[in-house]
C-alpha cells in the first residue's frame, strides 16, 4: 500500500470546522461533504486536489468536533493520506475507522512545503519528498490498529468477531 | 503502581484488575449516545455491516437536538432516518422535539449517567459526564454504529494530568472561567489523549453545574475526558435522578500523573476566550474595547438552571444595548420550565432577549443565531473556531452566562462588576 501525490500543507490545529463546516453536516453525502472540504480555510483546495494528492499540516490535526463526517469529506476529496505531526484523538479514531491512511511525522511535517511531489510507503513508514530529495520516517501504526485495517476496518473486523463467535 | 480514577473505570470495564497508560483494551459500555447530525451516519454504517439487532435497547440514547427543531428539509430527513430506527429497534431513550434538550444537560438530567459508568457518544462533548465521576468520552459515528451493536469498544487506557484545586470561587466567578483559565495555561491540545483529573479541597467548593461545565470543556484542551471525584455533592445530585446501583472510584494514593497543574481558584477571575481558539483567554476586565453584535446564552456548556439565574441577576431590570442581539436557550424542557416559574424568562423579554427551545443551532453554526461577516458575538458555548458560528470572518469569545449578560447591557465585553 502505498501513495503518491502533490502537496496540501496547513497549519497547527487545523480543526474539524474548517475541514467540514457544521453548516453542511445535514447531509451524509460523501461527495457533497468532499465539494465543502477545507473552504472556510482554502477556497481553492477543492479546484487544486486531485486523487492521490496527499495533506500535510502541524499539531493537533482534526481537533473540535466529533464529526465523522471531516476524515469522510477529506478522503473523498481525492486525498490519499495526512500527514501531521500529531492528531486529535476522535479523529484519529475516525480516520482509522473510515480508512483513511494517517500518519504521525513532526519531520515530514517541517520538511515539506505546499506543492512538494511527495512518495509514502505504508509498510515501512518512510516518506520520501521527490521534490527535494529528502526521506522522513514516521511512527508505523501499532500491531492492533494495522489488523484492524487488515480486516477492512471497524466495521468488518467486529463483523468477523461476530462470525468466529 | 496505582491506577488513577479513570484507569480505575476503564479496568472493570474491561474485566481485568488494573490497566496501565497505553495499554489497548476492550471495555463494556453502559450507555451509547448519538445526535441528529451523527447518528445517521452510524445508522449507515449499522446497517451496511448487516446488524440486525442493538445490544440493548435500554442503553442507547439518542437525541435529536443539533438541527431540531429541523432547520431545513435535509435536517428533517436525517431526523426522521434516526427515528425510524429507533422505532424498529424501540429504543428507549429516544429524546425528539417536545422531550428533547441538549444531549449533555439531558442526559444527566434524566439520571441516565451514574457513577463509576462509561460512555461513549458520538459528540465530542460526551465528556461532560466526568462531573459526576463517569468515565465518558466523545468517538465518532462509525464506533457508535459499532458500539450499538456490540455494547463495547476499544480503548487506548490514558496517561494523567492532575488538576488540584484549591480555594474558593469569587463572586461571579463560575466554572466557565475556571475551565476558560486552564485551557489558557495548557493549551488546546494540552491534555491530548489523556484524562484530566480533577481533585483538590477546591473540588467541594464546585458546583455539580460547574463541575458540568469544566467537564465539557475538557475536549477542548485535546482531553480524552475530565473527571472529578464523587463527593456529597455528585451524591446529592444523583440520588434525585438514578435509582440504579452505581460505584463510585477513587484514585489510588500512588496513582500516575504525567504532571500536575494547580489551579487556586480564588485567583480565576471572569475570562474570555478570544479568536479563534479557546485557549486565548483574557481577563472580562480588559475587553472594554471589543463591542459585540450578539449574545448567545446556552448550550451544553451553560444551558442549566443555575446558569439561566447567573444571566437573570444580571439581565433583571436592564436592557441589551443597541444594536445588540440576545439569543438565550435553556438547554432542557424542565430548565426552560422552571425560567418561566422562576420569572426568569420574564426578565430575558424585558431585556430585550429572545428565549428559544432546546437546540444546539447557533453554537456551531447551524442556526438560530448565525452571524454575517465582521459580526462579534459573546457566547458561553465552547469553540470559536474560524467560522464556527457563521461567517469566517465573524467572531466568538467565549465567556460566562454571567460575562456575556454583562457584556449585552454594556455593548462591549464587559466584567459583571462593571454593570
Amino acid at each position: 500500500m502505498n501513495a503518491h501525490g502533490t502537496v496540501h500543507k496547513y497549519g497547527d490545529h487545523v480543526d474539524t470546522d474548517v475541514i467540514i463546516p457544521a453548516r453542511y453536516l445535514n447531509t451524509q453525502s460523501h461527495q457533497e461533504l468532499a465539494s465543502h472540504c477545507m473552504e472556510d480555510i482554502d477556497k481553492t483546495f477543492i479546484t487544486k486536489v486531485k486523487d492521490g494528492d496527499i495533506m500535510v499540516a502541524g499539531v493537533n490535526f482534526g481537533c473540535g468536533s466529533s464529526r465523522e463526517h471531516a476524515p469522510i469529506a477529506i478522503k473523498a476529496s481525492g486525498i490519499s493520506c495526512v500527514i501531521a505531526k500529531n492528531f486529535a484523538r476522535i479523529f484519529y479514531r475516525n480516520a482509522i475507522n473510515i480508512g483513511l491512511a494517517i500518519l504521525e511525522c513532526p519531520a515530514a511535517s517541517e520538511g515539506i512545503d505546499d506543492g512538494d511531489e511527495v512518495a509514502v510507503d505504508f509498510d515501512t513508514g518512510v516518506i520520501t519528498n521527490v521534490t527535494k530529495n529528502e526521506t522522513y520516517q514516521a511512527e508505523p501504526f501499532p500491531p492492533f490498529i494495522k489488523d484492524m485495517i487488515a480486516k477492512g476496518g471497524l466495521m468488518a473486523s467486529l463483523k468477523a468477531k461476530e462470525a468466529r463467535a | 503502581m496505582g491506577m488513577t480514577m479513570t484507569q480505575k473505570i476503564l479496568a472493570r470495564h474491561a474485566g481485568l484488575e488494573s490497566v496501565r497508560a497505553g495499554q489497548l483494551i476492550q471495555a463494556r459500555l453502559d450507555l451509547v449516545l448519538g445526535n441528529d447530525i451523527t447518528t445517521p451516519v452510524a445508522i449507515n454504517e449499522f446497517e451496511a455491516a448487516g446488524f440486525d439487532r442493538v445490544f440493548d435497547k435500554s442503553r442507547i440514547a439518542l437525541v435529536m437536538d443539533h438541527f431540531a427543531p429541523n432547520k431545513d428539509i435535509k435536517a428533517a430527513t436525517q431526523c426522521k432516518q434516526c427515528r425510524t430506527f429507533a422505532r424498529k429497534f424501540d429504543i428507549d431513550h429516544y429524546y425528539d422535539v417536545g422531550t428533547m434538550g441538549i444531549e449533555h444537560a439531558l442526559l444527566p438530567e434524566q439520571g441516565l449517567v451514574a457513577p463509576g459508568e462509561a460512555v461513549i457518544g458520538a459528540d465530542s462533548h460526551t465528556c461532560t459526564y466526568g462531573a459526576l465521576g463517569a468515565f465518558s468520552t466523545g468517538v465518532g459515528s462509525t464506533d457508535m454504529g459499532a458500539a450499538m451493536a456490540a455494547g463495547e469498544t476499544w480503548f487506548k487506557v490514558p496517561s494523567a494530568i492532575r488538576v488540584n484545586l484549591t480555594g474558593k470561587l469569587r463572586p461571579y466567578v463560575s466554572g466557565k472561567d475556571v475551565i476558560l483559565t486552564l485551557i489558557g495555561m495548557i493549551g488546546v491540545d494540552g491534555a491530548r489523549y489523556q484524562s484530566l483529573e480533577f481533585t483538590g479541597p477546591g473540588v467541594a467548593e464546585l458546583s455539580i453545574y460547574d463541575r458540568l461545565t469544566i467537564s465539557n470543556m475538557a475536549i477542548e484542551a485535546g482531553a480524552k475526558n475530565g473527571i472529578f471525584p464523587v463527593d456529597d455533592i455528585t451524591r446529592a445530585y444523583v440520588a434525585e435522578r438514578v435509582d440504579r446501583p452505581w460505584t463510585a472510584y477513587e484514585a489510588d494514593p500512588d496513582a500516575e500523573y504525567e504532571r500536575t497543574v494547580e489551579i487556586d481558584l480564588s485567583q480565576v477571575d471572569c475570562t474570555v476566550a478570544y479568536p479563534h481558539l479557546p485557549e486565548n483567554a483574557h481577563p472580562a476586565r480588559e475587553g472594554k474595547d471589543i463591542a459585540i453584535d450578539q449574545i448567545v446564552i446556552g448550550s451544553c456548556t451553560n444551558g442549566q438552571l443555575p446558569d439561566m439565574a447567573a444571566a437573570a441577576e444580571i439581565l433583571k431590570g436592564r436592557h441589551l444595548a443597541p444594536g445588540v442581539r440576545g439569543i438565550i436557550i435553556p438547554a432542557t424542557q424542565s430548565v426552560y420550565r422552571e425560567c418561566m416559574h422562576r420569572g426568569y424568562t420574564d426578565i430575558f423579554l424585558d431585556a430585550g432577549c429572545i428565549v428559544s427551545t432546546p437546540t444546539c443551532g447557533p453554537c456551531l453554526g447551524g442556526y438560530m443565531g448565525i452571524l454575517a461577516v465582521g459580526e462579534r458575538c459573546v457566547s458561553t458555548t465552547n469553540r470559536n473556531f474560524v467560522g464556527r458560528m457563521g461567517h469566517v470572518d465573524s467572531e466568538v469569545y467565549l465567556a460566562s452566562p454571567a460575562v456575556a449578560a454583562a457584556s449585552g447591557i454594556a455593548g462591549h465585553i464587559a466584567h459583571p462588576e462593571e454593570i
